[in-house]
């Protein structure tokens, strides 16, 4: 109660505290010359203009799109790739509140938090990619084409959307310090949690089921009936990968936030979710060898296009997969951060295999992204990295709550 | 918990209602009625003259078509080219073919059916029509088109897809397609799609050493508006001979039928699972403190 007198009579304390991190205005911004942060500064001083010149001039004026090509990096990378490393949040839900694995509830909200800020992202570099983004909307509120697997996509993401900032909100109430507010944020937690893993289920899958309208255009070894399920599973894998590297990258960049009273076996949280990743990596692999089976065009492993897959499957899922497993059972923890690496980076190729590579194999057209497409996508990152870290410093993400939070 | 819950089922029930009701009402209304509008190509009386690109480009106000001789480059359509006439030298030698390609106008088109904004839509009258004032610019479109018909507008700052849309505002007006209005040789006729394909089967059944038997769009993915004649087999004409006899939509049909039955069973599935858990969690606390569960609402974080 007395916090929001205070914050009444003060808002310049409330200014510093909440947003400043306690520092003078002066100390704050002297603080933020730092290396890292020349480095983005210098991205965003190249990456914004680049928006604001695809906007005025088109999409013909910054990207190597053309007409038999009609999506490049920004579908296959910033969307695809990144709806599925964002899909931790869901992962990670389901384990502690579902299955009740709360040991791994120290890593929950910074994967909640990857989770919202990647599908923020992902809907910001969407934007950038849509002719006319401002139109957004459409598929929610004006024109309904439900025999779309597009449309499933436009309404899952923006219904998961909001459930993952609800699932963030807690935080956020904690950090304003608003516990009535928390405690209604709180109590929607399990229903956001159901309701996110089935629009998850669905909307990752539907990602792959895209591609089921191109069975002439998408390369025979990555075209599949079951492309689907292959987009769903390897969600689960990337987004466990995905929670191990960003929990390692954490410690070591906000160290600050770690209390050392809290212990948090880290070490163990990395091993048990590398064993889940490797046993989802392997369900990937062997669904993946039954599609190709199934496809029986075996014959074409022995192509340039072939060799590639080979590479895909054995050197980005069946390698990470035996890694994983060797890592946990021998209990390498470096092992195992740096194998989730590798998946991470076995997914995004498939992601860009399905959406650029393995497309419009045999056109004589070849898509080969322009810089400008990459510094777009490098800045459109870069934007979710300094949202999260703005996030991390102000809110209880690795650091616990203020003492209300734990009153069980 | 209770309320919990039941928000939960308030909010699925509210989006099973938008995704769930309406696939099925809305599929059907795509496939089009079999008598409507076709256009019979002819490529063996086609000339290559080129009238058919002028007319369209006039009637669609595109400026005017490219001055190439069409036996010396392979073009394709594109944001301001809705048709082009294309030269074939055959292998052996022999006279040019020439074959004019544009959108088919499926009867059950990919394109529509990948919209999610019905920006693309099957007319019961025949064309496939684009609303502009839809578009939001996705262009999957583009993706899922087996024959590379819907182009984009790259060059402008406001883009909208442009393919030929089978001058659906002339048939309205009871005028045939601009094209098939100025062909001199005939290699163009317009009509139902029915009586088209009488007339081929016809040309073929007379003339039956100088057609190849079969009429390209026929069954092609379902069934074209646009259908083709020809006395070479029609891959050599680039027509592509791999986009199979299936409509497209039926593709992405298994996917989203079984998109309601996710809706329906993963929920209570969760839930069940979550129930399991937490007994599971109340009787170890149960068994630690040696005390019944506490009465107090649990926090879930």
């Amino acid at each position: 109660m007395t916090n929001t007198s205070e914050r009444a009579i003060a808002p310049q304390a409330w200014v510093t505290d909440k947003l400043l991190m306690g520092l003078s205005l002066e100390t704050y911004l002297r603080r933020l010359v730092t290396p890292f942060n020349l480095v983005a500064a210098g991205i965003l001083a190249v990456g914004l203009p680049l928006i604001v010149y695809r906007f005025a001039y088109g999409l013909g004026a910054v990207t190597n799109l053309s007409q038999a090509t009609p999506w490049g990096l920004w579908i296959g990378f910033d969307v695809l790739a990144g709806v599925s490393l964002a899909a931790g949040g869901y992962v990670l839900a389901s384990t502690v509140y579902l299955f009740g694995l709360k040991q791994y509830y120290p890593v929950l909200r910074p994967a909640v938090l990857t989770g919202f800020l990647g599908y923020f992202f992902v809907v910001v570099g969407l934007m950038v990619d849509l002719g006319q983004p401002w139109r957004i909307p459409y598929p929610v509120f004006y024109s309904w084409g439900v025999t779309s697997v597009m449309f499933l996509v436009a309404w899952h993401v923006f219904l998961y959307l909001t459930v993952q900032f609800l699932e963030f909100c807690p935080a956020v109430f904690e950090w304003l310090e608003c516990r009535g507010l928390r405690r209604w944020a709180v109590r929607l937690t399990i229903g956001a949690t159901v309701f996110g893993v089935v629009l998850s289920t669905l909307h990752q899958s539907a990602l792959g089921a895209l591609f089921l309208l191109a069975p002439t255009k998408l390369h025979p070894l990555w075209y599949s009936p079951f492309i689907p399920v292959y987009f769903f599973v390897s969600s689960i894998a990337a987004g466990l990968s995905m929670v191990i590297v960003e929990s390692m990258l954490s410690h070591r960049i906000f160290h600050d936030q770690f209390e050392p009273e809290r212990s948090v076996d880290l070490d163990g949280i990395t091993l048990g979710l590398g064993k889940a990743a490797s046993v989802v990596l392997f369900t990937y692999f062997f669904l993946k060898l039954l599609g190709l089976a199934d496809g029986a065009r075996w014959d074409l492993l022995a192509t340039p296009y072939g060799w590639w897959y080979l590479v895909e499957m054995l050197g980005l899922v069946l390698l990470p997969c035996l890694l994983f497993a060797f890592g946990v059972r021998h209990r390498r923890v470096t092992l195992v951060r740096y194998t989730a690496v590798l998946a991470v980076v076995g997914i995004v190729v498939n992601r860009l295999n399905v959406a650029m590579v393995a497309l419009n194999w045999d056109h004589p057209d070849r898509y080969v992204p322009s810089w400008m497409e990459i510094a777009t996508t490098i800045t459109i990152i870069t934007l979710g990295v300094l949202t999260f870290r703005w996030i991390v410093n102000r809110m209880p993400v690795l650091r616990s709550g203020p003492a209300f939070a734990e009153d069980h | 918990m209770n309320l919990t819950r039941r928000t939960f089922f308030k909010v699925a029930g509210v989006t099973g209602a938008g995704l769930v009701a309406t696939p099925n009402e809305a599929r059907a209304a795509t496939v089009a009625a079999p008598g409507g509008a076709a256009m019979l190509v002819d490529t063996t009386r086609c000339a290559g003259c080129r009238a058919c690109e002028a007319a369209c480009a006039e009637a669609n106000d595109l400026g005017p078509p490219a001055e190439v001789s069409s036996l010396e480059i392979r073009r394709s359509t594109d944001q301001r080219t809705f048709t082009v006439v294309n030269a074939y030298q055959p292998p052996d030698g022999g006279d040019a073919r020439f074959i004019k390609t544009q959108c088919n106008h499926c009867v059950d088109p990919s394109c529509a059916s990948a919209c999610l904004v019905k920006a693309l839509e099957k007319t019961a009258a025949g064309p496939v029509v684009y609303h502009p004032d839809r578009c939001m610019g996705c262009r999957y479109c583009m993706v899922a088109c087996p024959f590379d018909a819907p182009k984009y507008e790259y060059d402008r700052a406001i883009p909208y897809v442009r393919k030929c849309e089978f001058c659906a505002d002339r048939q309205a007006r009871g005028e045939a397609p601009a094209c098939a209005s100025v062909c001199p040789t005939g290699a163009l006729q317009f009509g139902t799609r029915a009586e088209l394909l009488e007339e081929a089967r016809t040309r073929i059944y007379q003339n039956p050493d100088t057609y190849v038997h079969d009429i390209y769009g026929e069954h092609e993915v379902g069934g074209t508006s646009w259908l083709y004649l020809a006395d070479v087999p029609f891959d050599r004409l680039g027509l592509p001979d791999d986009v199979g006899t299936r409509r497209y939509p039926e593709l992405t049909w298994p996917f989203l039928s079984a998109v309601p039955l996710v809706l329906t069973l993963w929920p209570p599935f969760l839930m069940g699972l979550y129930a399991f858990t937490r007994t599971r969690e109340q009787s170890e606390a149960s068994m630690h403190e040696g005390a019944a569960p506490a009465e107090t609402e649990t926090h879930h974080d």
